[in-house]
């Protein structure tokens, strides 16, 4: 099992969702996915886009104006 | 309905483009299909490096505007058309060209940026997509 990590701390939209699924395109079933970033509203659609793609969603959380997102393939 | 966006770029606008982009873009991060149909002052923008060479829609004051607005972008770390449209490709996203419009502005297709453009068409085309689609816009 793999590990991408995708850090879009400093972008704005789309670039975080974007940046995302290719990630989500490149990682093998069961890959783990682990995105940063600062983008606000990127926190709350990211976990949606992750639904829509059917990709499991490990942990979110908030760590000062930091965010991180873990996925699974 | 398919879960597809259908969007026609009709303005050539720099800010109009830069929408329809983003809008494509989050189709495809979200897991749609997208596809845009570049006509009239739209498809100027495929001609070879002309993506951001439209003006403001606006209050582009003969380019000042436009000015202010991509330094602004810049300083906001926008991301450019030219990496969104190459993000829109990368996704899976279709563009396609309007035969019509090439004809009434004499666009050859060498005039084109013909990496970017995967299908030229008329408005069958962009109806029989649009029909099944759960989003379409004109932009």
């Amino acid at each position: 099992m793999g590990e991408i990590r995708v850090d879009v701390r400093g972008e704005t939209c789309p670039v975080p969702l974007v940046e995302m699924r290719k990630a989500v395109k490149k990682a093998s079933p069961g890959d783990i996915i682990e995105i940063v970033g600062t983008h606000p509203a990127s926190k709350k659609e990211i976990p949606m886009a992750a639904h829509a793609l059917a990709i499991k969603i490990i942990s979110d959380e908030q760590i000062g104006d930091e965010w991180k997102i873990i996925l699974q393939r | 309905m398919s879960d597809k966006a259908t969007i026609v770029v009709h303005s050539g606008d720099i800010d109009k483009i830069s929408s329809a982009l983003i809008i494509g873009n989050g189709a495809l991060a979200m897991g749609m299909e997208a596809s845009l149909y570049f006509t009239f002052w739209g498809l100027l923008r495929l001609k070879k490096d002309g993506l951001d060479k439209g003006p403001l829609s606006k209050m582009n004051m003969f380019g000042l505007g436009k000015m202010m607005i991509k330094s602004r972008m810049k300083k906001n770390n926008v991301a450019s058309l030219r990496r969104m449209i190459t993000d829109f490709k990368e996704l899976g996203g279709k563009i396609i060209a309007c035969e019509m419009t090439m004809e009434i502005m004499g666009v050859k297709a060498s005039d084109l940026d013909q990496e970017l453009i995967d299908d030229y068409g008329a408005v069958g085309t962009y109806i029989q997509e649009a029909r099944d689609s759960a989003i379409t816009l004109f932009i």
